[in-house]
């Protein structure tokens, strides 16, 4: 039962991503042409409002629920690996309108074509654990 | 009130609801970031057994995964009853584009139907686009370390340099799509 609380914030991010039109893939080409405002103001507030609430977390040294110190793990300073992988993930989110978390509200959404995406992201995952070793990062 | 909720959501007020849903996985003890489930189902199938990167305790993700279920939901219970049943309003610069590509009535429903219908998933143009995007997605994300929620929301909230890098890699990635690969095949 304590895990219901996940459920309950899942649910909610499914509606807002839905309501927000953010799962679209017609707002991801408008995004990447230019021609709306719509998704850099959606990403430009939560981050916003982002940084200041972490600010407030950081400074106020608030708990989390367990009573735990709240940790910030910084990301590994090696490039490569955030602009080439981030560059593949691009083709990919603007080829399916999707990325990782809109995929899974798409399939509520009743686009059962997301479930194909799901998939082979999957497999794209696994791929990338296959060749880790190999990669510059 | 409920027909307010019922319209597409304003942008002021939807980034603000995704930083409420970070700052509350982070009161939970957890991060927010999509994207690591992708190798949770990897290790859930098996895949450790090809490489260590899917020896973890996937376990201690399931909260990640219900999560995600959760996400699932949320998109059902939008589509069926929080929807008013209006085509979105598109910005008038990119009708002509998507009428060029072959769409009939761009905006009428969230996703193109000739790009993601059932007759685009039995198409082979269809069906490749699907999985070449798929796969880029879950090779991308992992290679990256993140998503959009890991890193453009959860990292540059926590400002981290790395994740802006991603970030402008996304852009790179996305502007190649759509200038220099979609006119070939849209």
């Amino acid at each position: 039962m304590k895990k219901i609380k996940f459920l309950l914030v899942g649910i909610l991010f499914g509606i807002v991503m839905t309501k927000s039109e953010a799962i679209s893939w017609y707002r991801i080409y408008e995004m990447f042409t230019f021609q709306s405002f719509h998704m850099y103001g959606i990403i430009g507030s939560a981050v916003g409002l982002g940084i200041i609430l972490i600010q407030i977390i950081q400074r106020t040294g608030t708990k989390s629920i367990t009573g735990n110190d709240i940790q910030f793990a910084p990301k590994s300073k090696t490039y490569p690996r955030y602009i080439i992988g981030g560059t593949i993930f691009g083709l990919g989110w603007a080829l399916t309108g999707a990325c990782p978390g809109p995929m899974f509200v798409l399939v509520g959404n009743g686009f059962l074509a997301m479930l194909i995406v799901i998939f082979s992201s999957i497999i794209g995952t696994f791929l990338y654990g296959l060749l880790r070793d190999k990669l510059p990062h | 009130m409920l027909e307010l909720i019922k319209e597409p959501w304003p942008w002021y007020f939807s980034g603000p609801v995704i930083s409420i849903i970070m700052i509350l996985l982070i009161y939970f003890g957890k991060t927010f970031g999509v994207s690591s489930n992708l190798r949770t189902f990897c290790a859930i199938g098996g895949a450790g057994k090809f490489s260590d990167f899917f020896k973890f305790n996937w376990k201690a993700q399931t909260w990640n995964l219900i999560f995600v279920l959760g996400s699932v939901i949320g998109g059902f219970i939008s589509t069926e009853f929080l929807n008013n049943g209006e085509p979105m309003l598109l910005s008038a610069g990119v009708m002509e584009d998507f009428k060029a590509m072959g769409i009939a009535n761009p905006g009428a429903s969230i996703l193109p139907d000739e790009l993601f219908g059932m007759e685009a998933i039995f198409s082979i143009k269809g069906l490749s686009m699907l999985i070449i995007g798929g796969l880029l997605i879950g090779f991308g994300t992992r290679y990256a370390g993140g998503c959009t929620s890991g890193h453009a929301i959860s990292g540059l909230s926590n400002l981290q340099f790395p994740s802006l890098v991603a970030v402008i890699g996304f852009f790179i990635g996305g502007l190649i799509m759509t200038y220099l690969i979609f006119p070939f095949i849209l």
